[in-house]
C-alpha cells in the first residue's frame, strides 16, 4: 500500500527535533549537572570533557562505519594497546616521532586489514573474526612488553596527547578532523553511500555491481587505522604504552554509536549521532565524578543509558508505523 | 446459505496526511469466496490488515456474527476465527514442515514434543491439500511454490472461519494453483469464508462468488462475479477503460548482441546455448524449478558457472561477478525485488543511482546535483508515485518498487536487460506500464531476456521463446511460429517432451 506510509514531509520542526533529539538530551543533562555542581559549567571543564571523549569518539567513528555495513569490530581496544606498545618501543630505541606515529597507524591498519580479509574473503562472521583479533593483538602487546608498561619520553610525540593548538587540546583537534573526514566520507562520497547500501541489503548491492568484499576490507582497515590513531593520542597523553591499555574501549565505542542511532542490523547510523553519543557518555562520567559518585556507578549508568537510548528509538519507530 | 458472518461498516483509515480508506463497507457470507480487487495502493491490504488486527481503523464498525468485535491485535483476531495468509512467507526456514504447521501449538507428550502425533497430523493436512511433501523436510529445502503451499496448509490447519488470502497464487505454478483452488472449493463447502486478493483477475471466476473493487481508498462497487467480466473489473479498478492487457508492438530485431554457448552450472543448467538480438524480447518459459532464474543469474554473473562461453557483440568475455556483467552492459531485474532488487531502507534516489555511482563521482565524491537530477528524471519519466525521491523504497507499492528497479538499469544505460518475472505481484495498471517500458527499451535497441510463469505474458510479449525443463532447453519457438502456437505447446515442452524429438 503506497499511501499509508506517506507522511507529511513539511513538518520540518518535528524533523529537526527528532534528528537532534540527543542534543536536547545533552543540554538537559548539562542543565541538571550545572545546577548540582558549580564546577560543571566552566570552560575548563568543557575542554576537559572534550579531551576525555576524543579517544572514544575516534574509535566510535570507525565502529559507526563498520556497524553501518552490518558488521562489528571488537578488536579496536586491543589494537590500541598493541600499536601503542610498538610505537613506544620504537621511540625507546631513539626513533623519530613521526615514524613512530606512522608505525602505530600502520600496525592498526594492518590488524584491521586482517579482520577485513577474514570477513570478506573467508566469509567469517565479523563478531568472531574481530573477537579473535581482540585476543591476538592483546596477546602480542603482552608478549612484546613482558607485561610491563613502556615509558615514553619524547616531547614531540607526547605533544599529540598533552599539547594545545590555538588553545584547543590536541586530542580534540584530532577528533574534530576525524569528525569532518568521516562526515564527508559517509555523506558525500561513493564509498560512504556503498557502506549504507551493503548494510541495508548486501545481495541487492552485489547485484547492483558493488564490489561488496572490497568494501568490507576497506571498512575494517579504516576501523583499524582509527584504532592506531587513538593509540597514538592515548599513549602520548599517558607518556606510556601499557599493554593493558584500551580494555573495554570497544564497548564504549559501540555504545556511543548505538546511542547515536546506529543499528546493529546495519544500514543506519550517523557520525553526528555518534558524536552526541560520545558526549552523553562523557558528560555523565564527568558529572558523576564532580558529584563524587563512586566510579562503579558510572558503569551502571552508562549501561542504563545504552538500553534507554535503544528502547526510546524502538518506541519512536513503532509509533511511526 | 446466505448467512452473514462479517460486516465491516463505513471503515475509514487515516494516516497522517493520507486517507488510506474512505468510508468503505464490506461484508462476507458464510461459505463465500469474496474477491477483493484494486490496484496497488487502493486500500486492499489496509482493509484486510484492519480485519486481521495488524492495523487499527480510524472510524467504522466491525461485526462478526452480528456481534460488535474489537480487533485490537492479531491475537484477538485469531481468537475470533480470522486468519490471514500473507503475501510474504511467514515460515521458520530452518525448521521442518511439520514444525512450521504446528508452530506455537505443538502437541505434547508429558513435557516433550510429541513428534509422532505431529507427523501423523501434518501428513493428514498435507494429504488433504494433495501436497506430496514429507513433513520432516526442512522449509529451506523446498521451492518457493511448495513453501507457499505450506504457508497455506499452516493457516488451514488452524481451522479459521474467515481466511484472508493475499495473493496466494503469485508464486505458484499452474498445477499448484489448481490444487489450491480445489482446496478453496472444499473449504467453501465446509462453510468457511474466504477473502481473496489477487492480481490475476482471470482466476476469480473459478472460485469466487462476489467481488469488491477498491480504488484510491474508496469502494467502487460490490457485485456478484456472474454479473462481471474481466474488462468491467479492470475498468473499475483503473477508473478508465483499458483496451488491451498487452500493448501491441512490432519488433525489428537488429544485430546479435549476446551469445551464450554451452552454458552449464552444477546440476542446475545443462548445455544451454542461445542468441539475443538488439530490439527483441527472448522469452524463457518453464515450470518452477526448471532453471529460469538460475539461467538469468548465471548470465549476470551472480552465480558461478562451470562451463560455457558468453559473447557480447561478438567478443568472448568472462563474467565472474555482477560488476563485470554491468561493465559489459548487462542489467538484471531480479525475481525477488525486495530482497535482491532494492535496498529497502535507502531512498528511491539512492537505489536508482546505485549501479552508476562510479559515473556520478569524481575523486570518490558524489556529484549530488547530478545524482538528484537523474533520479528525479526517472521518477518523472516512469511516473513513480511518491511525494519525493528521498522517500525510502520500502514505502512504495510493489509496482512502484519495480519501476525503481527498472530505473536503476535505465540509468546505467545497459543494452541487455534480464527481466526475471517482471510483473509478479503488481497490478494491471502498473503491468501495462512495465510492458510499455519494455517496448520503449526495444526501440532504443536494448535486447531483453524475460522469464515469466505466466504463459500469456510470455506468448504476448516475446519475439522468440525458449522452454526450459530441468535445466535443459526442450523447445525453441521462432518469431514466425509464435502466433500459431498455444499455451499447451509450451507446456508440453516444459513438462519435458523435447520438441525436436516429436
Amino acid at each position: 500500500m503506497k499511501n499509508k506510509d506517506f507522511k507529511k514531509t513539511n513538518n520540518t520542526k518535528n524533523e529537526f527535533f527528532s534528528k537532534h533529539l540527543l542534543l536536547f538530551v545533552i543540554l538537559g543533562i548539562s542543565l541538571i549537572l550545572s545546577l548540582m555542581s558549580e564546577h560543571f559549567l566552566t570552560m575548563s571543564n568543557f575542554i576537559n570533557i572534550a579531551r576525555q571523549i576524543s579517544i572514544n569518539f575516534i574509535l566510535a567513528a570507525g565502529l559507526t562505519m563498520v556497524i553501518i555495513t552490518g558488521g562489528i569490530d571488537l578488536s579496536v581496544g586491543s589494537i590500541v594497546a598493541f600499536s601503542g606498545v610498538v610505537a613506544g618501543m620504537y621511540l625507546n630505541t631513539g626513533g623519530n616521532f613521526i615514524t613512530a606515529i606512522l608505525l602505530a597507524l600502520l600496525i592498526g591498519t594492518l590488524c584491521g586489514f586482517i579482520n577485513g580479509i577474514l570477513v570478506s574473503r573467508f566469509k567469517m562472521a565479523s563478531f568472531i573474526a574481530t573477537l579473535g583479533m581482540m585476543s591476538m593483538a592483546r596477546g602480542l602487546a603482552l608478549v612484546l612488553t613482558g607485561g610491563s608498561s613502556i615509558t615514553i619520553d619524547n616531547s614531540s610525540y607526547t605533544f599529540i596527547g598533552g599539547g594545545y593548538l590555538f588553545g584547543i587540546p590536541m586530542p580534540v583537534v584530532v577528533a574534530v578532523i576525524i569528525f569532518v573526514i568521516v562526515y564527508l566520507l559517509l555523506n558525500k562520497t561513493r564509498l560512504g553511500r556503498t557502506f549504507f547500501a551493503i548494510g541495508g541489503n548486501e545481495e541487492a548491492s552485489r547485484l547492483s555491481g558493488i564490489k561488496v568484499a572490497n568494501k568490507h576490507l576497506i571498512v575494517y582497515s579504516i576501523s583499524g587505522f582509527l584504532a592506531g590513531l587513538a593509540s597514538v593520542v592515548l599513549t602520548a597523553r599517558l607518556w606510556a604504552a601499557p599493554p593493558i591499555a584500551g580494555q573495554g574501549f570497544e564497548l564504549h565505542a559501540i555504545a556511543a554509536s548505538v546511542i547515536g542511532g546506529a543499528s546493529l542490523m546495519g544500514g543506519t547510523g550517523t557520525i553526528l549521532g555518534t558524536l552526541y553519543g560520545a558526549f552523553i557518555i562523557g558528560i555523565i562520567r564527568n558529572g558523576l565524578n564532580l558529584l563524587g559518585v563512586a566510579s562503579f556507578w558510572q558503569q551502571f549508568v552508562i549501561g542504563l543509558i545504552i538500553i534507554l537510548a535503544v528502547l526510546f528509538d524502538r518506541i519512536r519507530k513503532n509509533k511511526m508505523e | 446459505m446466505n448467512e452473514n458472518i462479517l460486516e465491516m461498516k463505513n471503515i475509514t483509515k487515516r494516516y497522517p496526511g493520507v486517507l488510506a480508506l474512505d468510508n468503505v463497507s464490506f461484508s462476507l457470507n458464510k461459505g463465500e469466496v469474496h474477491a477483493l480487487v484494486g490496484e496497488n495502493g487502493a486500500g486492499k491490504s489496509t482493509l484486510v490488515k484492519i480485519l486481521s488486527g495488524a492495523v487499527q481503523k480510524t472510524e467504522g464498525e466491525i461485526l462478526i456474527n452480528g456481534k460488535k468485535a474489537s480487533l485490537s491485535n492479531p491475537i484477538a483476531a485469531k481468537e475470533l476465527g480470522i486468519n490471514q495468509i500473507y503475501q510474504e512467507l511467514n515460515l521458520a526456514f530452518n525448521m521442518s514442515v511439520m514444525e512450521n504447521i504446528f508452530l506455537g501449538n505443538m502437541p505434547k507428550k508429558s513435557y516433550f514434543v510429541d513428534f509422532d502425533t505431529m507427523y501423523e497430523e501434518s501428513k493428514k493436512v498435507l494429504d488433504e491439500l494433495n501436497i506430496n511433501i514429507d513433513p520432516r523436510t526442512k522449509i529451506e529445502d523446498l521451492g518457493v511454490g511448495d513453501q507457499q503451499m505450506i504457508e497455506i496448509a499452516k493457516s488451514i490447519y488452524a481451522e479459521p472461519d474467515i481466511l484472508i488470502m493475499d495473493e496466494p497464487t503469485a508464486a505458484l505454478s499452474k498445477t499448484e494453483i489448481d490444487r489450491l483452488f480445489s482446496v478453496i472449493l472444499s473449504l467453501k463447502e465446509k462453510g468457511k469464508s474466504i477473502i481473496y486478493i489477487s492480481h490475476r483477475l482471470e482466476e476469480l471466476w473459478q472460485i469466487g462468488d462476489r467481488a469488491t473493487v477498491l480504488r484510491e481508498g474508496k469502494k467502487i462497487f460490490t457485485k456478484s462475479l456472474s454479473d462481471l467480466t474481466e474488462n468491467s473489473i479492470t475498468t473499475a479498478m483503473v477508473g478508465r477503460e483499458i483496451e488491451e492487457k498487452y500493448p501491441s508492438f512490432s519488433i525489428n530485431p537488429g544485430e546479435k548482441i549476446l551469445s551464450v554457448k554451452n552454458l552449464s552450472s552444477a546440476d542446475k543448467l545443462k548445455n544451454i546455448s542461445f542468441d539475443l538480438h538488439k530490439g527483441e524480447i527472448l522469452g524463457i518459459a518453464g515450470l518452477v524449478g526448471a532453471g529460469r532464474t538460475e539461467l538469468m543469474r548465471a548470465v549476470f554473473g551472480a552465480d558461478t558457472i562451470d562451463e560455457g562461453e558468453i559473447y557480447i557483440k561478438g567478443e568472448n568475455i568472462k563474467i565472474n561477478n555482477p560488476y563485470q556483467a554491468i561493465d559489459n552492459g548487462i542489467g538484471l531485474i531480479p525475481e525477488d525485488r525486495k530482497s535482491h532488487g532494492l535496498v529497502l531502507d535507502l531512498s528511491i534516489k539512492k537505489n536508482i543511482t546505485l549501479p552508476i555511482l562510479k559515473k556520478l563521482s569524481k575523486y570518490g565524491f558524489i556529484n549530488h546535483k547530478e545524482d538528484f537530477d537523474i533520479a528525479e528524471n526517472y521518477r518523472d519519466k516512469m511516473s513513480i508515485k511518491t511525494p519525493n525521491i528521498d522517500f525510502i523504497a520500502r514505502q512504495l507499492s510493489g509496482g512502484n518498487q519495480q519501476k525503481v528497479v527498472i530505473a536503476k538499469w535505465l540509468s546505467a544505460n545497459v543494452d541487455i536487460i534480464l527481466f526475471d518475472e517482471p510483473t509478479r505481484g503488481i497490478d494491471v495498471g502498473a503491468k501495462i506500464e512495465v510492458y510499455e517500458l519494455m517496448i520503449e527499451l526495444l526501440k532504443e535497441g536494448v535486447g531483453i531476456i524475460m522469464t515469466s510463469s505466466e504463459l500469456p505474458e510470455i506468448l504476448e510479449m516475446s519475439s522468440r521463446i525458449l522452454v526450459l525443463h530441468r535445466g535443459e532447453i526442450t523447445g525453441e519457438f521462432e518469431k514466425e511460429e509464435i502466433k500459431d502456437i498455444c499455451q499447451e505447446d509450451i507446456l508440453s515442452c516444459a513438462m519435458g517432451s523435447d520438441r525436436n524429438e516429436k
